[in-house]
């Protein structure tokens, strides 16, 4: 079976996030009222899987391995089965 | 001493340093292509070169510490080698947990190349013998993801292990904490690093103050044999 996951990733509350900051002051030029913007990464990706329990343990797995620096980001995966 | 220079895909500071190294020691580097699975037989030193390793993508040096040769050069580091990281090399050594904790997108989002004030902080490794402690010397940068960060309680922990090398000196460019600019292993054999010290290890290309880091590393191999 083959599942896809979309992953999100994004700094760490107490982490700077220099782009969420400038992308902020944008919006507060624009007159928006004081917006609170962090910036993140949209990962998708795609496996074959034997049931969705280890999929969801695969997508983890790569999180940890390569996708995610865990010293300053956080992350979180919504998984689907595919057709 | 014998010195191999990684190659990753994307790496354009390895030329420099084999060039900074025989110009300072009259020593022969060698490159290493990043698919090779082992080291040259008699390495004393590795260096992880500046640049931008598998273009960047994902984050800086996420994708080099996946490299068939990052295996050796760990198992070199394990065994006492001495590993130099430098800018993108200083990326891929924290990206491989061969030293704490993470760079991130300079304070200013700007990418900044000039020469820096650095301070040594420490002049009894293997690296820095060749500086006075306290020294302040000066070290092109050239870096967008540049800002040293780790969480606060091990920040501190790395203060009291004295594992910090270099800091920045009459202002910090790039927001790193406590103005860190390279730090050491808790061994002392690894040294990850933002600043250049190949760009200015000749005077005709601006300025020397990286040149003393190449002859304290080979006095310390001659010295200890390893």
């Amino acid at each position: 079976m083959r599942y896809g996951a979309e992953i999100l990733v994004y700094l760490k509350e107490g982490v700077l996030d220099t782009q969420g900051k400038a992308v902020a002051a944008s919006l507060t030029r624009l007159g928006y009222d004081d917006p609170s913007v962090r910036v993140g990464k949209y990962i998708r990706v795609e496996i074959e899987a034997s049931d969705i329990d280890s999929a969801k343990e695969t997508f983890d797995k790569m999180c940890k391995d390569l996708l995610v620096n865990a010293i300053v980001e956080d992350y979180t995966v919504k998984v689907e089965e595919l057709r | 001493m014998n010195v191999a220079v990684v190659v990753f895909p994307g790496s354009n500071c390895d030329r420099d340093v084999v060039k900074a190294i025989k110009h300072a020691t009259g020593d022969e580097a060698e490159l290493v292509w990043h698919g090779e699975t082992e080291l040259p037989g008699e390495t004393d030193l590795v260096v992880l070169p500046g640049g931008f390793s598998y273009g960047d993508y994902l984050r800086c040096g996420a994708m080099a510490h996946t490299a068939p040769i990052m295996a050796d050069v760990k198992r070199h580091a394990d065994r006492g080698g001495l590993v130099l990281g430098i800018c993108n090399g200083f990326q891929v050594l924290t990206e491989s947990k061969m030293l704490p904790g993470a760079l991130l997108v300079n304070r200013d989002l700007a990418f900044i190349c000039r020469p820096v004030e650095i301070s040594v902080e420490r002049n009894d490794t293997a690296f820095t013998s060749g500086y006075e402690k306290g020294q302040v010397i000066t070290v092109p940068i050239a870096h967008y993801e540049g800002r040293y960060h780790l969480p606060e309680d091990e920040l501190d922990l790395l203060e009291k292990r004295g594992q910090v090398a270099f800091r920045y000196s009459g202002g910090n460019p790039n927001g790193a904490l406590n103005d860190i600019a390279g730090i050491f292993n808790e061994g002392g054999n690894v040294l990850g690093m933002m600043p250049h010290p190949e760009r200015y290890s000749d005077r005709a290309v601006g300025g020397d103050d990286g040149l003393p880091m190449w002859l304290s590393i080979k006095r310390w191999i001659e010295r200890t044999g390893a």
